[in-house]
């Protein structure tokens, strides 16, 4: 490893301009002749829109255009899709109602877009969509999965009756039933994974401009993949044939899975652009964020693990709601089904599994994939159960775990996955060892002397990252295939420019792709630009999401390398007069190994440009691109432990300790990835201890629509983590990486509120466990 | 935000007049109002800016006699190094007020006439018996909260600064609400020369009050150990999404004897 290779702690290329106010986001953008545009929402939960008049608005300063939902609907915009297709266990497809980037009809959730303002300023535009006048007729509304499954219950799409989605199952029945019944011992848990808003830094933004001249348009947007987007409203939006639309998603300030979705606005603004014939730019505040951002988790679960008189887990079974809120957003079929059930096994060696999943529509926003994305919903679910199960069996949780463990690889499991590589023992040892676990109870005892609730909770998570081999995901029912590309271009001067598909949100991609890259030539990093998030600059790619940028966007670049490299020593080779096997590359040069015979890199780029003297036949350049197809999903794994004292006075819950063991397969910059992980934790301890997402049940309003009532993670509501890794690297990529982007977030919450509840001698408290919550638990104590 | 005019004030008299004009409103440290009028709650027409009138600026300490000018910023109260020895309750209360940037803005006087149910100065100063002094007159503490958001103040009437008399022993505790920190139940103690008065805020249903079980349990001993066992009613109490009535009728024992031992020392 060099001072900026592969396993380098180099500090961040792009910090420097984040951290100075250099970022260039989409509310910085900047074209002649652009205006500002403002929507006009739904108040209500549920209603029929019966008159809207314009009158009014449309003779306020500066207004431009009032654009409505009937107009874009003549105009052929489509519907907004759900791009993976989910059926019934009776072989029904999913039953999906329509959402209209303009409401037209019915509004279903408060923030449901109905129309667009475009004035001169942003103050112009609000006022006159103040200045709109919508009579609506207010119909009840539903909030919670499990009261809208109830008879009765409103209809939120007359597609789908009972706003019952898609009931599915995984796994084996049967099986599973018989090994339930012949148990020595079954735990039986109800779990309830809390809804989350992503509250990424930067709100969403887009900025359409049509181009009259060029018949062309332009979308700057807040955009986790630029391409998928650009794909997506080509293709079903109607808004542009692709080579007639370009995507730019530019400095994104946070995504957490928020912005991989194609929303409304950037619809709805590229169409304004054209039809008021100005760019319109539209940037949420924070309340709109709130409202309309897709929120993440929210299930309801009963679950049943069986053990054998061994304790070792016989059968598991599992029936969850998933609340998908007003309208199915582009992954959130797939979120609670194949992101989520595909990992009950966790690192458990279970012979039976069935899983069934109810999706449900209420009036709430839409919920889709927010970091982890089923993943925590599973590991909460199993983590819990087991610390439960533990406690029933009076046997210790680490050794009910350990007991259970896959220990050979590969391991099928019985839903669908095949784990490649791990030791989930050394995860479970690094951990237990950092914690001092077995020094616990001497701990407890001198918190107990000073009154208070001391305890001590693990959760051994398995994930699912590099997302994913197409041709198993289209089999499974997804829309797009999974592959990421990459296109490696050496300039005539010997520097680099790599083109990703994948896209940079915070995750860091400017500088460890780029050691990549420095790794492989021996060049300095500076002479290597990572290039991201233009439609019109880069080759097709899929976007970054589910920890796929290293294992899925990383072997992409691998594989352009490897081609550039080949044609590199092939050139060295003829003009060094030696054999192509001979030639190596290092410290940014191609030589003879064993001799003193060598070329600088920078000229071997120019020998391939000036194309004076190449071997006969090879075409000039250096530039080489590739897709990446992945082989397998790759399986990141862990242990954390987590120590809570809580003061039994208040319910306040400090989280004393923090210890994180992971696997993360082989690291290409250590520093990142502790940052990654920092960053998971805070949100999977936020939504352990702070966030919880609260709608009113009888009017729909979201009640946590601003930072007074949604709690979210402070420097000072968490410890200083002590992270660790251990290393099987992943035999699926060529660079035997595994993915990190996520761990943080899935793993931690039942690690907390195993804490809790170990401290509070019992169970009964779900997510946030609020110092109301856990006051109010440790009265009943 | 909607567009509003603007105008600097440079003395109390020259806001005064300026705010006989239209439906105008005082801008001290914006905290609040101006989150207010960016998701367009507030609506004013004109906004009279009070931050360059340097007579409302500054503590003064005569004897036992405290008088703090109502531009003063929250930093200000918390770092005020004569203050600091002679009622440390209020520089402790004044440095959990929000976080830095709002200590560096926020202002006493915009607190106490915004009286926000959740505020913290509305405790201290009900507590020590403050007198709260305006361009008009002067108004009792008791008889200037009225209710949620509800002042003794009138239309126009500025505050300029408020005083007290520095009581024998004084003590905050505040349990901050997870979300906006606010106080979700702050308890200040203080024990002067007309006994022990209580007073509680973040809890109740009508704003800041005085707990008079609790003032009776400590007039006999001023002492942590004298509100053991003891709770509260939780009539009247607060309820919402963070905190039941009945959790808030707790916290006020708990936080009112983690004031007494502070006040203690
Ligand atoms: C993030 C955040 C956290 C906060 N946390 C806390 C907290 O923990 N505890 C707490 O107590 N407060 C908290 N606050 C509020 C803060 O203390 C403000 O300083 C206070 O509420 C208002 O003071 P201001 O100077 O900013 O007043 P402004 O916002 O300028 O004005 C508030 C109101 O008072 C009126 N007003 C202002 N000055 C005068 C005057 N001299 N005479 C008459 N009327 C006047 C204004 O017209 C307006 O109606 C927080 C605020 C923020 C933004």
């Amino acid at each position: 490893m060099g001072i900026e290779g592969i396993g380098a702690r180099v500090v961040r290329k792009e910090d420097k301009r984040f951290i100075t106010g250099g970022g260039r986001y989409v509310d910085d953008m900047v074209v002649p002749g652009m205006k500002h545009a403002a929507f006009v929402r739904s108040p209500y939960a549920h209603a029929e829109i019966e008159n809207i008049d314009l009158t009014k608005a449309k003779g306020m300063p500066g207004v431009i255009g009032i654009l409505t939902g009937k107009e874009l609907k003549a105009d052929g915009i489509g519907n907004l899709i759900c791009g993976w297709m989910i059926h019934s266990k009776d072989g029904t497809p999913m039953k999906m109602g329509a959402w209209s980037p303009l409401a037209i009809d019915k509004v279903r959730y408060v923030g449901d877009a109905v129309l667009i303002v475009v004035a001169d300023t942003k103050g112009q535009a609000r006022d006159a969509a103040e200045a709109v006048e919508i009579t609506y007729k207010e119909l009840d509304a539903v909030t919670e999965a499990v009261d809208a499954l109830k008879p009765g219950a409103p209809q939120v799409h007359a597609e789908s009756d009972d706003n019952l989605i898609f009931d599915w199952e995984i796994g084996d029945g049967p099986a599973t039933d018989a090994a339930i019944a012949k148990a020595a011992h079954v735990t039986k848990v109800k779990i309830h994974n809390n809804r989350l808003v992503p509250n990424a830094m930067e709100p969403r933004a887009a900025l359409g401009q049509y181009d009259k001249a060029e018949d062309h348009y332009t979308c700057w947007t807040t955009s986790q993949n630029p391409h998928v987007a650009r794909l997506v409203m080509s293709a079903f939006y109607n808004v542009a044939p692709e080579n007639k639309l370009r995507v730019i998603a530019p400095d994104v300030g946070g995504g957490f899975g928020s912005k991989i979705y194609i929303y409304p606005e950037e619809i709805v603004c590229l169409w304004a652009s054209k039809k008021t014939g100005v760019p319109v730019k539209w940037v949420a505040d924070r309340t709109e964020s709130f409202l309309t951002d897709a929120h993440g988790r929210d299930h309801v679960s009963e679950v049943q693990m069986a053990f054998d008189a061994d304790n070792r887990i016989i059968g598991l079974k599992v029936d969850t709601i998933a609340n998908l809120g007003a309208y199915m957003s582009l992954f959130s079929s797939a979120v609670p089904t194949y992101l989520y059930a595909t990992l009950l096994s966790g690192q458990y060696a279970i012979p039976a599994i069935h899983g069934n999943v109810r999706t449900v529509y209420t009036n709430t926003a839409p919920v889709d994939a927010y970091r982890g994305a089923g993943r925590p919903e599973a590991t909460y679910l199993l983590e819990r159960t087991m610390e439960i199960a533990a406690r029933e069996l009076g046997v210790s949780p680490a050794e009910l775990r350990r007991k259970n463990f896959v220990t050979s690889f590969p391991h099928q499991t019985p839903v669908i996955m095949c784990y490649d590589a791990g030791d989930y023992g050394a995860s479970l040892d690094a951990a237990m060892a950092a914690s001092d676990y077995a020094g616990f109870e001497r701990r407890r005892a001198e918190a107990k002397a000073r009154g208070k609730l001391r305890g001590i909770g693990m959760s051994c998570y398995i994930e699912a990252c590099g997302i994913a081999p197409s041709q198993a995901v289209g089999s499974l029912g997804a829309g797009v295939g999974l592959w990421e590309s990459a296109e490696v271009r050496v300039n005539a001067v010997g520097t680099i420019e790599v083109l990703t598909g994948s896209h940079s949100h915070g995750q860091g991609h400017e500088t460890t792709f780029a050691q990549l890259v420095s790794d492989r030539f021996g060049l300095p990093m500076e002479q290597v630009s990572i290039i991201h998030g233009d439609t019109d600059k880069v080759q097709m790619g899929m976007g970054t999401y589910g920890s796929r940028s290293g294992a899925v966007g990383m072997s992409a670049i691998v594989k352009a390398l490897d081609k550039v490299e080949a044609k590199a020593k092939k050139i060295a080779a003829h003009m060094l007069e030696a054999d192509e096997s001979d030639i190596v590359i290092e410290d940014g040069a191609l030589k003879v190994a064993g001799t003193d015979k060598t070329i600088p890199w920078f000229q071997l780029a120019l020998a391939a440009y000036t194309a004076h003297n190449l071997p006969q036949g090879m075409e000039p350049g250096l530039k080489e691109g590739a897709f990446y197809d992945p082989s397998n999903f790759t399986f990141p794994a862990g242990c954390y432990i987590c120590e809570v004292e809580i003061d039994p006075d208040t319910g306040k819950t400090a989280i004393v300790q923090f210890v994180a063991a992971d696997d993360f397969g082989n690291i290409i910059n250590p520093m990142i990835v502790e940052g990654q992980v920092h960053g998971g934790l805070a949100q999977g301890i936020g939504q352990a201890l702070l966030e919880g997402t609260s709608y009113d049940a009888a009017s729909g309003q979201l009640v946590t629509a601003s930072y007074m009532d949604y709690t979210m993670p402070r420097a000072d509501d968490l410890p200083s983590f002590v992270v660790s890794t251990t290393v099987t690297p992943c035999p699926g990529n060529p660079l035997g990486i595994k993915g990190c982007g996520e761990a943080g977030a899935i793993g931690s919450p039942p690690a907390v509120m195993n804490a809790i509840t170990d401290a509070l001698g019992h169970e009964d408290i779900t997510m946030p466990a609020t110092p109301h919550k856990v006051w109010a638990a440790a009265m009943k104590h | 935000m909607y567009s509003v005019n603007y105008h600097r004030a440079n003395s109390v008299d020259d806001a005064a007049k300026m705010a006989e004009a239209g439906d105008a409103k005082f801008l001290s440290g914006g905290m609040t109002l101006i989150p207010a009028m960016k998701t367009r709650l507030a609506a004013p027409s004109d906004l009279i800016d009070l931050t360059h009138i340097s007579e409302l600026k500054g503590i003064t300490i005569s004897g036992r006699t405290v008088t703090i000018g109502a531009g003063t910023i929250h930093y200000d109260v918390a770092t005020h190094t004569d203050l600091k020895a002679l009622c440390p309750a209020l520089c402790h209360l004044a440095s959990h007020i929000g976080d830095p940037a709002v200590r560096h803005r926020g202002t006493i006087g915009g607190s106490v006439a915004n009286n926000d149910p959740a505020a913290d100065y509305p405790s201290a100063l009900l507590a020590m018996g403050a007198t709260i002094i305006t361009n008009q007159r002067e108004i009792a503490a008791e008889d200037f909260f009225t209710g949620l958001f509800e002042t003794a103040l009138e239309e126009g009437e500025i505050v300029t600064a408020v005083t007290f008399e520095v009581p024998e022993k004084s003590g905050y505790a505040k349990f901050p609400n997870p979300a906006s920190r606010y106080a979700m139940t702050g308890v200040f103690v203080a024990k002067g020369k007309d006994g022990v008065r209580v007073a509680v805020t973040g809890a109740g249903d009508n704003g800041v009050f005085r707990s008079e079980p609790l003032e009776t349990a400590l007039a006999t001993s001023f002492d942590a150990k004298a509100l053991e066992g003891l709770s509260v009613p939780s009539d009247n109490l607060m309820g919402d999404l963070h905190a039941s009535p009945e959790y808030r009728a707790n916290l006020i024992v708990v936080m009112a004897k983690r004031a007494v031992l502070a006040a203690n020392g």
